[in-house]
Order: structure tokens, then sequence, then C-alpha cells
């Protein structure tokens, strides 16, 4: 599955997954990667598990130079790092076009087309939370990991 | 200018009825006006396809060797319990039965995978359904176990029978809570989070004959993408309810029997639906066609979202308190523009009724008429109108 990537001049803006393990759960990883390798973050999805493992999904944005330097820092510290494929899809077939995971979804990644009144699903918007499966009333979202 | 339903029939078979969508007639009869377009249209199709839990269907298995009396039984479709209260070989399976097994709302909100709704429409898609019952034992029917696969291409009869579905108008439901609710309009965010409705509005049948002129008991209709009829009024029938000067309720008013062979339908117009934190049960599509008899019809016809109005009620606490109190009224217009004001504040809407699905059956009808395979039927027995006062009544509790 392609890594969902956008690059704009010399700046590119990607989705990783980020697993940390137990003993560097209190270690300041994100702040070094803004003052040291000067990234932009926006964090997706954050979560500490009862063996104290961290899970972060974050949107990291800067220089392709900085952002391989960074994510290599990342990884020389122990942290797993994979990138946020595009996990969550929807099942044509199965889709009514009811329109009830318009307002499920945080990321306002479902709209009504003008005029067809169509749902459409905006999947560069999709953060894999995870909500509009089983909001929906038909089942037609889909996980895949 | 007067037609008759044998005069539009008479069209029909000699291909020449001028047959429109309910969204068509709104455009042409702002272009021609209410007289010319009563005189050139002949039909209108209307449709809807949203969640209708009052839904069913009845089959006749046919008798197995040596015989069992299901009757009186216990019966299970997929896992999911039958009604097993008739003769020996029938059975009534509900859309929102669900398994023995299924947790329900004790891991709250539950996540209602699989129920009767979802054994219909495997039933209608073909596929192979487990049949598991036990009986007591008869002289006659001496058998007390039966498995078997079951499929409806081998039923002897297989029929869709809903008991109340194309609700003349809904609620719109909101959360005024700080906690999100899961109701049967949908998850319903905290503090005026969200709201939730469900209607096809102006495509929508029983909206646009407001006042039952043309639908009555023995209408054809197109039912789960085959033909049905309209067998008797819904249950919670209730014309008696305030109306908007076009006729409209503004509340939830009449609703519609219906029955239809299932064995010809189509599993795109019978979705098994589950509503998280709710149940499980069937989205359903129909279609019912509306003959322009005289201008008074087609102006029903060309009503539009705009001018038809529901009510605005709190999911949170009115309604499962069964308060009348109405926050506000708001049109479908303003429902479909994905955004009302509800105390002040704007509330982004969801619906779970599909305005593109409603509106490919109405086309689909008017294909069907078009083409002669859809001839309109004569309502053997007019529907109540409002003037017979009938209004759904609140259960007086009387405990024993």
């Amino acid at each position: 599955m392609a890594d969902k990537e956008k690059v704009t001049k010399k700046n590119i803006s990607k989705r990783v997954v980020l697993h940390f393990p137990k003993r560097m759960v209190d270690e300041p990883i994100l702040y070094r990667l803004i003052k040291d390798y000067d990234l932009q973050f926006n964090i997706l999805k954050a979560s500490i598990t009862p063996e104290a493992e961290g899970l972060m999904v974050v949107e990291l944005k800067g220089s392709r130079s900085n952002f391989d330097q960074g994510i290599q820092y990342l990884i020389d510290s122990g942290v797993k790092v994979q990138p946020l494929s595009h996990d969550v899809t929807r099942n044509e077939n199965r889709c009514t076009s009811c329109g009830a995971c318009i307002t499920v979804c945080p990321a306002a990644a479902f709209y009504l087309e003008p005029g067809s009144l169509e749902v459409r699903f905006n999947d560069s918007k999709c953060v894999a939370c995870g909500l509009c499966i089983k909001a929906c009333p038909p089942r037609a979202m889909e996980l895949h990991f | 200018m007067t037609k008759t339903i044998k005069e539009i029939n008479q069209k029909i078979r000699e291909g020449r009825a001028v047959v429109v969508t309910a969204a068509e007639i709104i455009e042409i009869a702002q272009r021609d006006g209410i007289k010319k377009a009563a005189e050139k249209v002949d039909v209108v199709t209307t449709g809807t396809f949203g969640p209708m839990c009052s839904s069913g269907a009845y089959f006749n298995i046919g008798h197995s060797k040596p015989r069992i009396k299901l009757g009186g039984g216990r019966v299970y479709l997929n896992d999911v319990p039958a009604y097993a209260a008739f003769a020996a070989a029938d059975l009534f399976i509900g859309a929102n039965a669900l398994p023995d097994d299924d947790p329900r709302n004790r891991n709250h909100p539950g996540d209602f995978n699989y129920g009767g709704g979802h054994v219909i429409e495997d039933l209608v898609a073909g596929r192979d359904i487990r049949l598991v019952a036990t009986a007591y034992g008869t002289d006659c029917y001496p058998r007390k176990k039966l498995e078997t696969w079951i499929n409806i291409k081998d039923l002897n009869n297989a029929t869709l029978f809903n008991i109340r579905n194309a609700y003349q108008n809904y609620n719109v439901a909101v959360n005024l809570s700080d906690k999100t609710i899961y109701t049967y309009m949908g998850v319903l965010k905290p503090e005026l989070g969200s709201a939730g409705y469900s209607s096809a509005g102006q495509l929508s049948p029983l909206f646009k004959d407001p006042y039952y002129k043309t639908i009555g008991i023995g209408t054809r209709i197109f039912l789960g993408g085959g033909v049905g009829y309209v067998a008797w009024p819904g249950t919670q029938y209730s014309p008696d309810v305030p109306r908007s000067e076009n006729g409209t309720p503004r509340s939830g008013a009449a609703t519609l029997c219906v029955i239809g062979d299932l064995q010809k339908m189509n599993p795109r117009y019978l979705v098994g639906t589950s509503m998280l934190g709710y149940g499980a049960t069937l989205t359903v599509g129909i279609g019912v066609p509306i003959p322009i008899l005289n201008e008074e019809i087609l102006k029903y016809t060309a009503i539009t979202d705009a001018e038809i109005f529901a009510a605005v009620i709190d999911y949170s606490g009115a309604y499962p308190n069964r308060e009348p109190e109405i926050l506000n009224e708001v049109s479908y217009a303003e429902l479909r523009s994905g955004k009302i004001k509800v105390k002040g504040k704007s509330v982004p809407t969801a619906s779970l009724s599909s305005y593109p699905r409603a509106l490919e059956i109405a086309s689909t009808l008017k294909k069907w008429i078009k083409k002669g395979q859809f001839l309109l039927t004569e309502p053997v027995e007019p529907l109540p109108g409002p003037e017979s006062g009938i209004a759904f009544k609140p259960l007086n509790e009387r405990p024993f």
C-alpha cells in the first residue's frame, strides 16, 4: 500500500505509526524531533497500553533531509516506525449512501456530494480512528492493518 | 382536468404514459405551472430507502420426512430465533430478532452484528441459511429435531410482510446530555453535537400524497426490488396530527403495512442493518406510483424539501421519558444542507435514509411503468384520513 505522503516544494508530510517500548515512555522523543530536526508534527492518536508500551500516530512535516534524519533518530532510539497506510476502506457494494457516517467522523472524511447527495469518502483525511466502522448501519466500512 | 386510473393504465399499456419521478415533477411544475403539469403528466413515482424496524418475512419450508411440527417448537435461522407459532412448516422472522447469545448492550454500545434483518438479506441474496429446529412431537408429526440448509429458491413460499413501513415524516433526534448516546437515529454526539433524521422528504411516497387520495389498500408498489402491495394501514397509523398548509404533517403520521413476494426481490433494496447500541434491523426500499388524477394531486407531488417540516426532539431525555417537548421545527432542506439551528447552536446533521437510493427506486419504478411492465391499481379501500380522528395512543399502564 502506498504511504500517505505529500510533497510540496522541498517539504514532505508523512503519517507514521510509532511504537515506543516500555523504557522509553517517559522520554521527550517528540520534543527532540521538533528541536533538533525542525519537524512540525500533528498527533492523530496517542495511547499507552497496560504493558506501558506507547503508541502514537503522528503526521510529520519538514524538509526531506530533516524528515529522514528525524526518522533515523527515532529508530536509533529504539522506537519502531511504520508508515500509516490506507487502513480504513469502504466496501462500495455495501454502502447505501445513507449519510450516518458524516457526523460520526472526527476528521470530516465523509461528505455529501452536492447535487447527487451521494456520500463520498475522502480517505486522505481519514485518521484511521475506526469510529465509523461500527457506526455504519450497513457495515460498509472496513479496518485493515 | 380529471383522469382515471383506468385511462392512465390504458396509456401505460400503449407505451404513451408520461411518467416522471418526484424530483422531476418539482422542476416541471415550477417551469410549466400546476395546471399544465397536471394535464401533461400521468404518473409521478416516489421512493424511499431507510431502516424500517417493523419488517419481517414468513415462509413455508416444506415438509421433512418424517414430518416435524415447527409450530410450538423452537426454530433458529443462522442462530437467529424465528417465530414458530403457526402450522407445521410455516415460520416468521422479524428484522430485529437477535441470536440468543448476542451480548446486546451488556458491553454498551453493543454491535448487533447479525439479526433477523440480516437473515432476510441473506435469504433474498440466495445464500444458504442454517435451519435448526426442535419440536415436541405428535403422532402425526413425530420428528423432534431438524437441522438443514435452506435456500429461498427451494421454499414453497417466501413473503415479505412488513407491518410498519414508509413512515410519513419522522423526528429529528438530538442529544442534550453530556455523553454520546446510541439510538435508532444513529450515534448522537453530546450537547447538540449532531442531529439524526430519516426521511426521503420530497421523494417520499406519503409526503407526496399527504391526504392519501391515491394510495390505499391494494395499491401496487415497488417493494424490495420486486412488486408488492399496500396491505393495510401500518402500526401506529396516525393521520390526525398538526399539518402545514400544504397538507404535509409536521410529525410522524401515516404508515403502511406492505406485502410482496420475497423470491422476486433484490438484496440491493433489502439490506441487513446494524444500529450501534440499538439493535439489528432491515433497511427497506419502497416506491409508490401516484396517478395524477387532477390538479390537486399534482400540486401535492410538487412539494419540495423546503416546504416539509420535522420536529427536533431530545433523544437523551424527552424521547425516552415520553415527554412531549419539541425543541424546534426544521425543514428537510435545512436538514440536507448539513446544518440546522437548535437553541442558538449550529448542529451538523446526518441522515439514515438514503436520498440517492430513494431516487434510484423512483427512477426504476418510472422505467417499469414506461415499459408497460407495471400497471397502477385502484385501492380497494382508502386509508383513513385526518378526519377519521385516528391518532396513535400511548400505553396506559395498568399494573397487576
